[in-house]
Parts: structure tokens; sequence; C-alpha cells
């Protein structure tokens, strides 16, 4: 057989050849397959609330009850102070926030081990499944946002010290910074979930432990002042201040913690990315 | 004719030790017994294998072949010959180690039904999923979907979750959407081993439709006899590599000859019941020449030998030995047994064969299955001494039963019958008067 170059006839629609790239996203075939996430996500939030006893509803009723028990444990009884803010406006702010960024964490560090059985039988570019993640915990976000609005308003037609600014415009930006900084840390999970399955169980955990690491339950001002660089290495640290500042008026933000947050996010995706398309060449070998 | 698929020295590695490995605490185990220069207690046990060196194996090595629009190719091979490799390479699954494949237009593979398929979801919505899962587009799916849903049978369905469906529905409705799928390059593993007869039919049906259109298929079966119904072209894989590439016919012959189509030891079988006084050790099929085979063709002279071990020497009164035919969709197709004959066994050996010959065999192509039992006389009643379901399989893969070339399908009734045609003119009213 003549296997040299010349003698192959343009025509040829596909050439399957050992995959080298170390970025090999084929952005391509994304395109291509646009149904396929916008059905993934129709498919993810009917599921959702069929297959919850309160259906939709419970997207409500978690932000509230976390919000009460909050409001029970570190405002009754540990006294942390909330900014001058109302103690439930405070934390379902940050609630609100970081379920977004969380469930966009959980949920595509899955995408490997939920998918096996597709993944073994049909090729469609895989990172159709964390997109469409990503794009319906945006619908999960915007019922739990829509919540918050409502007692943002009730708090602030009763006169309580509530500012929101011309500074909520940015909550596209920090809603894209969080999704790129849960998809990259979900990649690099799945990467790892894939290789050693016993790392799944630590992943709720981590998660959890990275709340309370990330000023949801307290308000940066709080921390000892020698402290707060430390927590400011944590990205999502100036984007939940920089949210409750845009919409409660409260909150520290620095413009280098801004910056560093931003360029952590970026590297995340960027090593998630990397991460994912070399499970994704080797997952159906190893599995 | 022009070539739609082209290997070129295609090549699968597989790494062993990364198959094994999946917990943390293991590779900490493995690293720790390293250090006390321990046995590592993970190397995998499988590591004794013929193709594997340093910890790999080759799946797949150097096959190279070309196919061109509208050929249907049935790819043969035992277990671990590389086919479903290859099936993964050319469907995008895994890329392939070395070499490449080049492949004009679209390709769907069909390496199972219904993949995807959300049981929350109706089975409508569902469709929508699965078409777009195996590459169509929304507006592919709308123009078809009254096709699908016509073909599924599962039209009034169609709004009920899938999670209430039977298997057999879902199988439908998965094989509706990929069959509808009309793509260049078809791909199709094993898929009709599911779904009832009249479905099966209809998937034949649609798979020499989708053969006629002049698409390509890509046809990996079990099933001898549907590769040599549906096929025109065979490739056989042997240990990762391409060991034959001709026509259907020819190349099940090279696979049989390869495997060495001999009876088949009934040894490690533990589906069997009966006293087991006498044991039958392995049944096997052979043409008058002597030769054992399980491909048998339409017409032709076949000893069935049921083979036997008595170490014992027991003599058995009354023996009744039995075969019965099946159909491989458990149709029973005939039964024989040496008290049809009037014939006593007697004086049984320590081990040797009960022989049934069968001249010009009567069966249309396909794939059939025997069992059989054995019994003795016990008073006045018959007990078991050994029976087994299934214990042999064989194919009608052709043949000239009527000595024209014509040979009826199994579709049409499960045997064939000797007959002689003529004409009768009725006697009063027919008579012409120009005689």
């Amino acid at each position: 057989m003549n296997d040299s170059a010349s003698t192959v006839p343009p025509v040829w629609s596909r050439v399957l050849e050992p995959r080298k790239g170390w970025l090999d996203l084929r952005l391509r075939d994304l395109w291509r397959y646009r149904d396929l996430v916008a059905l993934f996500v129709h498919r993810d939030f009917v599921a959702q609330y069929k297959q919850t006893v309160l259906g939709p509803l419970w997207l409500v009723l978690q932000p509230l009850f976390t919000t009460v028990v909050f409001v029970v444990i570190f405002q009754k009884v540990a006294k942390i102070p909330t900014d001058g803010i109302p103690s439930i406006l405070f934390y379902m702010c940050g609630i609100t926030a970081w379920n977004y960024f969380s469930d966009c964490l959980t949920k595509t560090a899955n995408t490997f081990s939920a998918n096996n059985q597709i993944f073994e039988k049909v090729y469609f570019p895989r990172l159709t499944v964390p997109l469409s993640i990503v794009i319906t915990n945006l619908a999960t976000f915007a019922i739990q946002f829509t919540l918050f609005l409502t007692f943002c308003s009730f708090f602030f037609l009763k006169g309580a010290p509530v500012q929101p600014s011309w500074r909520v415009i940015v909550l596209p930006l920090l809603l894209v910074q969080m999704a790129a900084l849960g998809l990259g840390a979900g990649c690099l999970v799945s990467a790892l979930t894939t290789r050693y399955r016993d790392l799944t169980m630590l992943v709720s955990f981590g998660v959890q432990l990275w709340m309370y690491g990330s000023c949801v339950a307290y308000p940066l001002s709080a921390v000892h002042a020698e402290a707060r660089w430390l927590l400011a290495l944590n990205p999502m640290v100036p984007i939940i201040e920089s949210f409750r500042f845009a919409f409660l008026g409260a909150g520290i933000i620095e413009r280098w913690q801004l910056a560093l947050g931003v360029v952590e996010s970026a590297i995340i995706l960027f090593a998630g990315l990397v991460m994912f398309c070399r499970v994704e060449k080797k997952f159906t070998d190893t599995i | 004719m022009s070539a739609v698929i082209r290997a070129e020295h295609l090549s699968k590695q597989y790494r062993l030790g990364v198959i094994d490995r999946r917990m943390l605490y293991q590779e900490l185990q493995s690293w720790w017994a390293r250090v006390r220069g321990h046995e590592d207690p993970n190397t995998p046990i499988f590591a004794r294998h013929a193709r594997v060196e340093n910890g790999t194996c080759w799946a797949l090595q150097d096959v190279s072949f070309e196919v061109g629009q509208g050929e249907v190719v049935g790819i043969i091979g035992g277990n671990g010959a590389g086919k479903s490799t290859l099936l993964k390479i050319l469907s995008e699954i895994t890329p392939p180690s070395s070499g490449r494949a080049l492949m004009q237009g679209r390709v769907a593979s069909l390496l199972e039904v219904g993949t995807g398929f959300h049981p929350e979801l109706t089975g409508r919505d569902n469709v929508y999923l699965n078409g777009a899962i195996m590459g169509m587009t929304k507006r592919d799916v709308r123009a078809r979907f009254d096709e699908i849903a016509a073909f599924s049978g599962v039209e009034d369905y169609l709004d009920t979750p899938v999670k209430r469906y039977s298997s057999g529905m879902r199988v439908r409705l998965g094989f509706a959407v990929a069959a509808h799928l009309e793509p260049e390059i078809l791909i199709i593993d094993e898929v009709l081993a599911v779904g009832d007869a009249a479905f099966q039919q209809k998937c034949l049906g649609k798979l020499g439709e989708v053969a006629r259109a002049g698409r390509t298929v890509l046809f990996v079966s079990h099933n001898l006899s549907s590769v040599e119904n549906l096929c025109q072209r065979g490739i056989v894989l042997k240990g990762g590599q391409l060991a034959f590439d001709g026509t259907q016919t020819e190349a099940i012959a090279h696979y049989l000859d390869s495997i060495g189509a001999t009876g088949v030891s009934l040894h490690d079988r533990k589906d069997r019941s009966g006293s087991g006084e006498l044991r039958v050790s392995a049944i096997e099929m052979r043409d008058m020449d002597g030769r054992s085979t399980r491909t048998l063709f339409a017409g032709q002279d076949v000893d069935i030998h049921v083979h036997f071990a008595n170490p014992q020497l027991r003599q058995l009164r009354g023996l009744t030995v039995q075969i019965l035919v099946k159909t491989q969709l458990e149709t029973p197709v005939f039964t024989h047994s040496n008290r049809l004959n009037v014939l006593d066994f007697d004086d049984l050996p320590s081990a040797g064969s009960f022989v049934c010959r069968i001249p010009r065999l009567p069966l249309p192509v396909s794939t059939y299955r025997l069992s059989f039992i054995i019994a003795a006389q016990s008073g006045a009643a018959e007990r078991a001494i050994d029976a087994m379901d299934n214990a042999f399989e064989f194919d009608v893969a052709g043949g000239d039963f009527f000595g024209n070339g014509k040979l009826p399908k199994i579709t049409n009734g499960v045997c064939l019958v000797p007959a002689q045609w003529r004409m009768e003119a009725s006697q009063p009213a027919a008579a012409p008067a120009t005689v």
C-alpha cells in the first residue's frame, strides 16, 4: 500500500490519527454539536426536578434553609459580625454565589464517571458535557438569584442599610469567572478521579472546606488583618466580596486581589482543560 | 468504486498496569512494597499473555485495508482478535497508537442502541437526545421524526417517560433512531442480538436497504450466518492482525479453519442434569470426508457424533440417545433418537460415540443449537443419565438442497422438504375441443 501523503486525495472528511497535542480541544466539533449541548441542558434540568421529591421547590428551599442555619450558628451562637448588613441578606448573598460555583465544580468533577457508558459507545466532543453543566447551573442560579433579589427588595423597602449600586453590572463577569473556575477545578478533579477512584469521596468534603475558606459565612473584614492576604489567595474570596459589595454595599475589595483571582481562575481553567484533554484521549483505554 | 475507508497500518497498544490501577491507596501500597523490596501486590495477574511485552499489549497491530463505497464488510475473529478495538478506533472512541484511518462521509456507529437514553425523559425527548449524541442536529431529527416514530412501533407512548418502557420498546426506539441516521458509513456491532424475531427481521431488512442505498457497512458479529447473508466481503482478524481479506464465504471458511472447528469439549459445562453414569464429552459434526466442521451446507450429508465417556464400563438397559435441534430463537426444528430407528445400544465401551447420520441436511441458512438427552430404562419409567441444553452450535451457511441453487429463507419455514410438483388438468371441464 502506498501511504505517502501526496496520494491522499483531499476528499477525506475525517482523519483519525494518534492524538498528540496537549490542548486539542476540537472546538470546531464542539460547534457542530451545539444542539447536543442544548439537549444536555434540557435533560439535566428535567431530570433534576423530576428526581427530587420536592421538585423545583427544592432549588428555593435549599438556600433558605442554609441561610437559616447560618443565621443560627454564625450570628446567634458564634456572634460573627456581618458588615452591618441584615444577616439573612448577608448569608443568602454568599450562598447564592457559592452554590453556583460549587455546583459547577462537583458536577463537572463527575463528567467521566457519570458518562462512562456513553463515552465508551459513541464519539462526540466530551467537552459538551461540562459545558452543558455550566449552562444548566445558570438556570438554577437564576432561580436562587431571584429569591435573593426578592429578599433584597423587601429589606430595602423596609429601610435596612442596604445599598445596591451601579456596580451590579459586574454580575455577568463574576458569573463567567465562577464558571471558569468551577469548570477548571472540576476538570482537574475529574481527571484525578478517573485515575484514582477513591478520591471521589474527598471531593464533597473538599468543596465544603473550601466554602469555609471563602468568606461565605463571614465577611473578610472580620478576619484578622494579618491573615487576610492568606484568604486573598483563594480566588473565590474576591468574587464573593465583590458580589456582596455590588448588591449590598459592604465588603473589602482590593484591585490586586481581583487581579490575582482572575489570573488564578485563568490558570486553573487552562490546567483543567489540559488535563481534560489528556483524560479524554486515554479514558476509554483505562476504565 | 472509490474508497471511503482506508486504514493505514493501524495499531493500538494498551498499557496493562494502567488498566488495573484505580485507587490511590493501591498506588501507595505498591510504592510501599517496592520500598521494602517486596513483590507488588497489585501486579495484574493476566500479564501472562501472548502479546504482552513490558506491560503493554497490542490489541491491534499494523492493520491496513480499504473499503469501497457501498461495500458491506463483515469483520470476524475470535475473542480478543481486535474486532472491537478496530471498531472503536473507526468510530473515534479511542485514537490509534500509530497508523491512521481516513474516512469519507459521516460515520455512525451502533455499538449499542439507545445509548444515552435518560429514563426520566419522554420517548420524544430521548429521540432528539439520542439523535444529537449520534451527531444529528435538531433539524435533522425533526425532519425524520415521523419516520422514526413509525419504524419504532411505539408511537402511542412517545410522551411517556422512557423509564416506563419495556426493555424491548427501548431497543426498538433506539434502533429506530440509529436506522434513520443516514450516515455514509455505518458501523454495527452485534446489534442484531436484541429484540424479538419480528423486529430482528425488520432490522435485517433495514440493513439490506441501507446497503442497497449505496452506503458502506462494517458489520461485526459472532453470527457467521448473518455475515454470510448480509456481507459481500469478509475480513478476518487474528491476534490483532489482519489474517484474511476476501469474499465473505472465503473469510468464514478461513476463520473456521484457523480455529480448528472441532467438537467442543463439554467437560467444563456445569449446566447439565442427569445421574452422570455416562457422560457426553463432546458433540461433533463431520462431513462425509470425515472432516470436523461447524459450518454445514443444506443438502450435504452429515454425521453428528455424540462422544461419550463411560470409564466404569456401566451397562445401561434401554438406552435412549436423543438430540434436539432448535433455531437461535428457540423454535424446535427436529428431534431424533435411536428409538425412532428401533435400535438398542448394548455393550457400551469405556469411550466412544453415538453417531447419527442425516442425509441431505434439510435446513435453511441460519444458526442452530443442538441439545441432547441420554436416558435409560428404569423399571417402567425412564431416568435421565446426562442432558444439556444448547450443547453445540452450528451454522448452515448456504448450499444446494434442490440441485438448482435455490434456497428458501428461514423466515419462510424452518426446514426444507424435498417435493415434486406437477400439473393435472381436471378431466371433464378442461378438455379442449381441438385435440
